[in-house]
C-alpha cells in the first residue's frame, strides 16, 4: 500500500465547488534509467488516475513516463449529494489502490 | 546670546545625527540570516507550507508507522520506551549533532537512531539514506518544527565545531571552491539558474524536487562536494558531522522547518 495525502473538505453546501487534491507516494520509474548495475530499470509508473463520486466517474487522468515521482493531482467538482469519493490509482505491475473519502453535503 | 543659541541648536542637531548613525549601526547588526525557504519561488514555498501538498509528509507518515512498529529481538518499538513522539521528541532534533559519551565524539540524529536500534531494540542498523532511516529521522525532526535550532553548549563539541568551521572555509575539489565562497560571499546571487542560499540546515531531511525524494543534510553536503568536483566524504564520516555541527551553530535560533521542500 502506497502512502497517500488526500485533501477533500469533509462538508460542503449543495452546489458548492470543492477542490480535491491528492498525492500518492510512487517512484514513477521511467523505464529509461539505468540502475546501479547498469541495466535499465523496468518501467514502473501509474498509468491512470480516476475519481468516482457515488459511483459516477467525475475525473480521470492518464499518466506517462515523464511525470514526477509522487504525482500530485488537483481538480474541482460540484458537491451534489452526501456520499463517497473513490480515488483510484492504477499502474504497472498490477498496481491498484483505491482510497475512499466521505463527503457530507448540507442544504 | 544668539550665537550661543545657534551653537546649541547645532549641537542638538549633531547629537541627533550621531543618534541616527547609532541606529543605522544597530540595523546593520540585525539578524541578516535567511532560511533557504525565503530564496525559493512562491509555488515551492506553498508546497512546503501546506501539509496536504508537501510530499515530505508521505515520508513522515511512514516514520509515524515505524515509530509504533516493534523491531529486532527485543520486540520493542520506539514508542515502547519513548512514548508518543509529539511529547518525548519535542526539540530533540534541534539539538543534534550532539556529543556521545561512549563514542567520545559527536553523532548525528540518524546515527543516534541506529544506535538505539542496535543497542536497545537489538535490531540491524538501517542503511544510511535508506527510506526507513529517513522516515524515522524526519518524523523525529518534525517534532521540532517551529522550535529554534539549539545546538548544545557542550565544551567537548568545541574542537569538532571549529574543525567544521575550518572545513567550511577551506577550498576543495577540482574547482577549488570552499563552502563559504558560495554560501557566505555569494548568497542570494545565482549559480547557473539556481539561487545560492545561505546554507542553513533547518529543513532537513528535505524533500528535494530535483531528487524527487527525501534526503538528509549529509546527502546535500555530498551533493555540493560532487558539484565542486571534490571527492565526497562517506555517509556518517566525522568530517560531515563536523560540518553539520558548524552549520547548526550558524543557524542557532532559527526555527525548524522539517519537512522542508527545496527546488
Amino acid at each position: 500500500m502506497a502512502r497517500t495525502l488526500i485533501n477533500i473538505p469533509p462538508t460542503a453546501k449543495r452546489g458548492e465547488i470543492i477542490e480535491i487534491r491528492a498525492t500518492i507516494g510512487h517512484p514513477m520509474e521511467t523505464g529509461f534509467r539505468p540502475g546501479d548495475d547498469g541495466k535499465i530499470l523496468p518501467r514502473n509508473i501509474i498509468q491512470r488516475f480516476s475519481c468516482r463520486y457515488n459511483g459516477e466517474l467525475i475525473f480521470s487522468a492518464e499518466m506517462f513516463s515523464a511525470m514526477s515521482a509522487n504525482p500530485y493531482i488537483a481538480f474541482y467538482t460540484t458537491a451534489q449529494n452526501t456520499g463517497t469519493l473513490a480515488l483510484t490509482w492504477e499502474g504497472d505491475g498490477g498496481f491498484a489502490q483505491t482510497e475512499n473519502v466521505t463527503l457530507t453535503v448540507t442544504g | 546670546m544668539l550665537n550661543f543659541r545657534c551653537l546649541s541648536v547645532g549641537l542638538i542637531g549633531l547629537l541627533g545625527l550621531l543618534a541616527l548613525a547609532a541606529n543605522a549601526q544597530t540595523t546593520t547588526r540585525q539578524d541578516m540570516r535567511k532560511s533557504g525557504f525565503e530564496f525559493m519561488g512562491p509555488s515551492t514555498q506553498a508546497m512546503q507550507k501546506d501539509d496536504t501538498l508537501n510530499p515530505g509528509m508521505l515520508t513522515i507518515k511512514d516514520g509515524e508507522a515505524l515509530w509504533q512498529k516493534p523491531a529486532g529481538q527485543s520486540h520493542k518499538a520506539c514508542v515502547t520506551c519513548h512514548g508518543p513522539a509529539a511529547r518525548s521528541m519535542k526539540g530533540v532534533a534541534a539539538r543534534y549533532p550532539s556529543f556521545d559519551d561512549v563514542l567520545k565524539r559527536p553523532i548525528g540524529l540518524s546515527q543516534r537512531i541506529n544506535q538505539c536500534r542496535v543497542q536497545r531494540q537489538q535490531a540491524t542498523p538501517l542503511r544510511a539514506e535508506s527510506a526507513d532511516l529517513l522516515a524515522l529521522e524526519s518524523y523525529v525532526a518534525l517534532q521540532s518544527r517551529g522550535l529554534p535550532m539549539s545546538p548544545p553548549n557542550d565544551p567537548r563539541l568545541l574542537p569538532f565545531r571549529q574543525a567544521g568551521e575550518q572545513r567550511f572555509m577551506q577550498r576543495m575539489g577540482q574547482l577549488d571552491l570552499s563552502c563559504a565562497q558560495c554560501h557566505d560571499a555569494n548568497a542570494g546571487n545565482k549559480l547557473g539558474s539556481s539561487v545560492i542560499p545561505q546554507a542553513h540546515p533547518m529543513g532537513y531531511p528535505v524533500y528535494r524536487l530535483e531528487w524527487q525524494a527525501m534526503g538528509s543534510l549529509q546527502r546535500r553536503l555530498r551533493n555540493c562536494m560532487n558539484g565542486i568536483r571534490a571527492e565526497p566524504f562517506a555517509y556518517g564520516a566525522p568530517e560531515l558531522i563536523e560540518l553539520e555541527l558548524y552549520l547548526t551553530a550558524r543557524a542557532k535560533g532559527m526555527p525548524g522547518e522539517t519537512p522542508g521542500v527545496r527546488p
